[in-house]
């Protein structure tokens, strides 16, 4: 993975001097807090419901384990023993004191981590395939192109204060486990007709007030054209997109009113200009990150350890049969530790969890780890006959849960619990949701489905793009929760349709419940999957399980 | 027509901690909401808002909530400024446990 040089060592601990100083300043009094707040969110630090919350970048999701002790060691000494990680591939810290941000960045930078563009109207962290690196499908690597995007956009001048954010996600494989549709910019690797790589570039995709799926700008951009050619796009949205409405200022909405056909022309028009100012000094820099990123030294042998343990331990084979996903490696797979235990916050790890899954890393896993925007930690590259003794040690750690792509497995943000901006919560609709499916033991039957919970319109926990999304609103100062179906966060995006009139927070768990009845009961055979369904039969059966006669009336 | 007034606490959070605070009678703060003073006259509540937004050093964000007569004090009208008085509900963290550690 990408170690910094001495430009990337002076150029964050600079960036933290300065931010120490601006922190200092405010204390004092020489700040107000109108002059500060740009400055704290442009170092990651918001301010919540009921204290501050630093949200930490963990580029592409790539952690190796002397990083994820840091984040362990935040946990422990400036905060409450865990961290949140989330679907931007972050992490967030709920209870950090002013005072003590400065120290929290300096340990992360001793780490090369940072928090820098975490938040604002800048370009924010890089997100990437959690499988990067080690999938079967995929091309190429992709995450030499998200480090290469990240030293770009930060503290890029052009880009520190735009109309609003803007979201860039990097994949190489057909199969899309990084959500690009619903990102302003995504980056797909791919190959032409002559077997020669480059790009796909997509745009104007996002959740939020209005969900948008992403468009294809160009089928093909040359490798030596990418950065050029993103930050083309990214200027021509800097000058057209509306800066006098905030929720009509992403890039989704700008290519909606613009329509794809008129952005390509001004992007290419603009990168007439802008290609010649990029001398090759980008070209250079991702020859050297490329060797960042080399491969681990794959180890060979028989898998006889895992094959016995599989036919033995039927714990094991569960955890096996849905935590596993198959490794490009040979004798190799990708083993994915559930940070979703029944009942528990979705996302939340431990400061003792993340020390050991940095110690299985080291000891098991050819020392990488990776975070899910579905708030899962990874094992990319794992021997199969290690494990037997990885799962051993996750049950010790209370992280064996087998339910990756479960019912149990929910994306869920923090909602009214934590967040400034919700209108209700969302994490104990997951905890209920979990615990009660676990209770009918109906889980493993029902197979691939994918809750996911957003506490406010802005969509942070992705409910759109849920087989099953729930949001939570504010009606007349009540809690109440929208579901929508059909949505899908792979290839195939789309956003998902609503139901009818939402529930209330005792209501909303029951009709989760009659949805997925009523998916049992009409399912053609065990093995199509709730979407499946979905996609043969349409809205009405679920619609009639969810809303019978006598509450229609009402509603 | 204009919407009659409702009862309010000044609130704000605290700069150092962020943790959320309330103002008192006597222009200092306190961290129980039911020792917050609640305001009944619109235009007071204004001058209220004003003395809390001077106290820079103190308060971040201020502003006034529904609130409305306890037993025991002002109390939140709303789920919100239940959560802000309280803390989260996943765990016992924030103001329930700062109760717990008496």
């Amino acid at each position: 993975m990408y170690k910094y040089n001495d430009f990337d060592h002076a150029f964050l601990a600079e960036r933290n001097r300065q931010f120490r100083a601006q922190v200092e300043r405010r204390i004092d009094g020489q700040l107000t807090e109108d002059e500060f707040k740009p400055l704290r969110l442009m170092n990651g630090l918001y301010l919540q419901l009921h204290a501050y919350m630093l949200r930490v970048a963990i580029p592409y999701g790539t952690l190796n384990a002397d990083q994820m002790r840091t984040l362990a060691l935040l946990a422990e000494k400036w905060d409450k023993g865990y961290g949140h990680f989330t679907t931007r591939q972050n992490i967030q810290y709920n209870w950090p004191k002013l005072q003590d941000v400065p120290d929290m960045l300096d340990a992360l930078a001793k780490v090369n981590m940072h928090a820098i563009q975490t938040s604002g109207n800048t370009i924010r962290n890089v997100t990437a395939d959690h499988f990067a690196g080690a999938a079967a499908d995929e091309i190429e690597d992709p995450r030499p192109i998200a480090e290469l995007i990240r030293q770009w956009t930060t503290d890029h001048p052009e880009f520190q204060f735009m109309g609003r954010k803007f979201k860039i996600a990097v994949s190489a494989s057909a199969a899309d486990r990084a959500v690009l549709k619903a990102h302003d910019l995504a980056v797909r690797i791919v190959k032409n007709d002559d077997d020669v790589i480059g790009y796909q570039v997509l745009v104007g995709g996002g959740l939020g007030r209005t969900p948008m799926i992403g468009k294809v700008l160009n089928d093909f951009v040359a490798q030596d054209d990418l950065l050029p050619y993103i930050e083309s796009v990214v200027s021509v949205w800097n000058q057209i997109g509306r800066r006098d409405n905030k929720y009509k200022a992403r890039i989704k909405i700008t290519v909606h009113e613009h329509g794809i056909d008129e952005i390509r022309r001004l992007t290419d028009e603009r990168f007439a200009l802008v290609r010649p100012t990029f001398g090759g000094a980008d070209k250079a820099l991702f020859e050297d990150i490329k060797a960042h990123f080399a491969s681990p030294d794959f180890r060979t042998g028989t898998t006889e350890a895992f094959d016995a343990a599989y036919e033995a331990d039927p714990v094991f084979r569960a955890w096996a049969d849905t935590n596993l996903a198959e490794h490009r490696a040979e004798g190799h797979a990708i083993a994915t530790i559930s940070i979703k235990k029944h009942g528990a916050t979705p996302g939340d790890a431990t400061a003792e969890q993340m020390r050991e899954m940095a110690s299985i890393a080291e000891d098991l896993a050819y020392g990488e780890l990776r975070i899910s925007h579905e708030q899962n930690v990874i094992l990319p590259h794992v021997h199969k006959n290690d494990l037997p003794a990885i799962h051993a040690r996750l049950k010790a750690a209370d992280l064996a849960t087998a339910n990756i792509g479960l019912i149990s497995d929910i994306i869920a943000c923090p909602g009214m619990d934590y967040c400034a901006l919700a209108t209700a919560r969302s994490i104990q609709v997951a905890e209920t949701i979990a615990t009660r499916f676990d209770e009918l033991k109906l889980e493993h039957d029902i197979g691939h489905l994918q809750i996911k919970i957003s506490g406010c319109i802005n969509a942070c926990g992705h409910h759109h793009v849920g087989h099953i999304g729930i949001l939570g609103l504010d009606r007349a100062g009540v809690e109440n929760y929208q579901i929508t179906l059909g949505g899908d966060a792979t290839e195939t995006a789309e956003i998902g349709t609503r139901t009818g009139p939402g529930f209330a927070y005792d209501e909303i768990v029951p009709a989760i419940e009659r949805i997925v009845h009523a998916y049992l009961e009409i399912r053609a055979h065990s093995e199509e999957t709730f979407l499946e369904t979905y996609r043969r039969v349409g809205m009405e059966p679920f619609k009639a399980a969810l809303y019978p006669p006598a509450e229609a009336k009402v509603a | 027509m204009p919407r009659a007034f409702t009862p309010k606490v000044v609130t704000a959070n605290h700069l150092l901690e962020g943790d959320v605070i309330y103002l008192k009678a006597d222009n200092s703060w306190t961290r129980e909401l039911a020792e917050a003073e609640l305001i009944t006259d619109e235009a007071d509540a204004q001058l209220r808002l004003l003395e809390a937004e001077s106290q820079k050093d103190v308060t971040v964000g201020a502003y006034l909530a529904d609130a409305k007569a306890g037993e025991n004090g002002p109390e939140p009208t709303h789920f919100r400024e239940e959560f802000r008085r309280t803390g989260p509900s996943n765990y016992r963290h924030g103001k329930q446990e700062a109760e717990a550690n008496v």
